[in-house]
């Protein structure tokens, strides 16, 4: 039971997350706050041609959110603008119930057993929404310091 | 007299297990349970008696009417107060935006202050707030002492001052269980001219409140923290004030003589209960009151001060564990909330659930008082009346399993 939630992979993460830390100079930089948990994640991003050249993350709050968030930055590190974003398409629609492509989403999957908890799904899906975001900001070449929430999702 | 120990026995919900695990409800501050003289009340008046109030000229209405309204006798004498002085709402939330809006839009006027304080849960705030944005009012705020979660009392003179209008303070916290001394804030808002308005969701259901012994004007509380069902709850006003103000609400039942441009209205409490009203849950909340009084207040207060004083030595023996508010149980209700270092307090209360423990996290719909203390989130804990010393213990076993799962060295 426990055990589909709190799966070692997001333990680990949890324990100690990848990427973490504030990235000067970011071209994408987000605030993810989900105000009702508390849970905060700045996100930011280098783009160089293109590409997520570096991404990182600081942030406090519960487990999910937070190895979630480590997760993704080591997922969508290097990858194309749009192939982050589909990546992030994909990884809500996971947690909304699809069924994941394992060869797509990799470690990502052990997020799925959050399902099963239904308020902790914005947890999971913060640094996401976050994520996209700052995307669109960028593609619309507004300023770098935007807030998104992953609690008016559905 | 104390509780007896078989008063879990009249409450369905906690003869219950969940996987295997008895049910363990630590959550009475969001929600009682109920016992099952209340469920038997609702269950009756829609087998027996269902006939909408104050209109029907056939037996079953009036039996109905009379139910109700001895219902309000019974709510209004259990905090001390006269039947024509107590309008049934919706809770707490709908009794504070009553006088918000009725009184508030009425008497105040541009440049006059509302004084709130920073320990209010937002249903005693976000009402001021908005009442001072229609009014161009001033909101004033009453700071929290983050190192016991009490308030500042000693800035309470310096922001009171003739422009005062009215003074929004909770009875008792409902995160930090800080008891606010409501007496003196009364007397000193009074000095000025002020009008008192009481969050009473957390005193009214766990201790003897009279609503002349704490001297305020406004007191608002919710049935279902206090063995009622949701949907019902009371707002006491005095009577003069209530007489003043008009109505919150437009419709049927608050009139007198309705012409097509204008209208006359009841006097209070009538006034202020437009609409068919909750007729099953003043009913049964009429009988959950009668089941508080059988028990008495005194020993509900003394059970849960007991449990306190236990909970909190407990509690202290776990590494990384932080509560807050007042130290000393005599000043303080049964919330208790805490964090535990190194685990998020939704961590924390997943990790619980699946030991069957009920507790709380977030914000408990009091950020500003978060904020003061420095913490995004708590967990909390809260007691009442069917709680047992096991309880606590299953509650710190099931810590200990969080801090093992969570791979805390203890």
């Amino acid at each position: 039971m426990l055990q589909d939630l709190y799966r070692e992979i997001i333990l680990d993460h949890y324990a100690h997350p990848r990427n973490r830390g504030k990235l000067e100079g970011a071209d994408i930089a987000v605030e993810g706050v989900n105000p009702s948990c508390g849970d905060e994640i700045s996100l930011y991003a280098r783009v160089r041609d293109g590409r997520l050249e570096e991404v990182r993350f600081e942030g406090r709050g519960c487990s999910i959110s937070q190895a979630s968030a480590s997760m993704m930055t080591e997922a969508v590190k290097g990858k194309s603008l749009d192939a982050a974003h589909e990546l992030a398409e994909e990884f809500k629609a996971m947690m909304h119930g699809q069924v994941p492509d394992e060869g797509r989403l990799g470690d990502l999957v052990a997020l799925q057993g959050v399902r099963r908890f239904p308020v902790r799904i914005k947890c999971a899906t913060l640094a996401w929404v976050a994520l996209q975001q700052g995307l669109r900001e960028y593609a619309a070449g507004r300023p770098a310091r935007v807030v998104a929430s992953s609690e008016d999702e559905l | 007299m104390p509780i007896p120990l078989d008063v879990r026995a009249d409450f369905p919900l906690l003869q219950r297990s969940l996987d295997g695990k008895p049910l363990v409800y630590l959550d009475s501050a969001a929600t009682s349970q109920k016992p099952r003289a209340v469920l038997e009340a609702l269950q009756r008046y829609y087998e027996e008696y269902n006939a909408n109030v104050h209109r029907g000229l056939y037996r079953i209405a009036e039996r109905a009417t009379l139910a109700y309204e001895e219902a309000r006798a019974k709510v209004a004498a259990f905090v001390g107060a006269r039947p024509e002085e107590l309008v049934f709402t919706r809770g707490t939330t709908e009794a504070i935006n009553l006088v918000a809006y009725a009184w508030g839009d009425a008497f105040v006027r541009a440049g006059d202050e509302v004084l709130v304080t920073e320990m209010e849960h937002h249903s005693n705030l976000v009402p001021w707030q908005l009442l001072a944005q229609r009014r161009g009012a001033r909101l004033r705020v009453l700071k929290v002492r983050p190192e016991d979660g009490t308030l500042d009392l000693d800035s309470l003179d310096r922001l009171l001052t003739e422009r005062t209008r009215i003074v929004a303070v909770t009875h008792q916290s409902n995160v930090v269980g800080t008891i606010n001394p409501v007496r003196y804030i009364s007397e000193r808002a009074h000095a000025v001219g002020a009008v008192v308005v009481v969050d009473g969701a957390q005193s009214v259901p766990h201790m003897p409140v009279r609503v002349a012994e704490l001297g305020c004007d406004f007191l608002a509380f919710s049935g279902h923290k206090m063995c009622g069902p949701t949907g019902i709850g009371a707002l006491w006003g005095r009577r003069e004030l209530l007489e003043a103000m008009p109505p919150f609400h437009g419709g049927g039942e608050m009139i007198e003589r309705v012409e097509l441009e204008h209208s006359t209205y009841k006097d209070p409490p009538h006034r202020f209960e437009a609409g068919t009203p909750n007729i099953a849950g003043a009913i049964a909340l009429g009988v959950a009151v009668e089941y508080l009084r059988a028990l008495g207040m005194e020993a509900v207060r003394e059970h849960e001060k007991a449990l306190v004083r236990y909970a909190m030595a407990q509690l202290a023996e776990l590494r990384g564990l932080r509560l807050y508010g007042p130290k000393d149980p005599e000043l303080r209700g049964g919330a208790l909330a805490f964090t535990l270092e190194g685990v998020h307090p939704h961590d924390v209360a997943q990790v619980l659930d699946e030991q069957g423990v009920c507790v709380r996290a977030g914000h408990h719909c009091a950020q500003p008082l978060h904020r003061a203390l420095g913490l995004a989130a708590t967990a909390r804990a809260s007691v009442y009346l069917y709680n047992t010393a096991e309880d606590i213990d299953a509650l710190v076993r099931g810590l200990e399993r969080v801090r093992a799962f969570f791979g805390l060295a203890s």
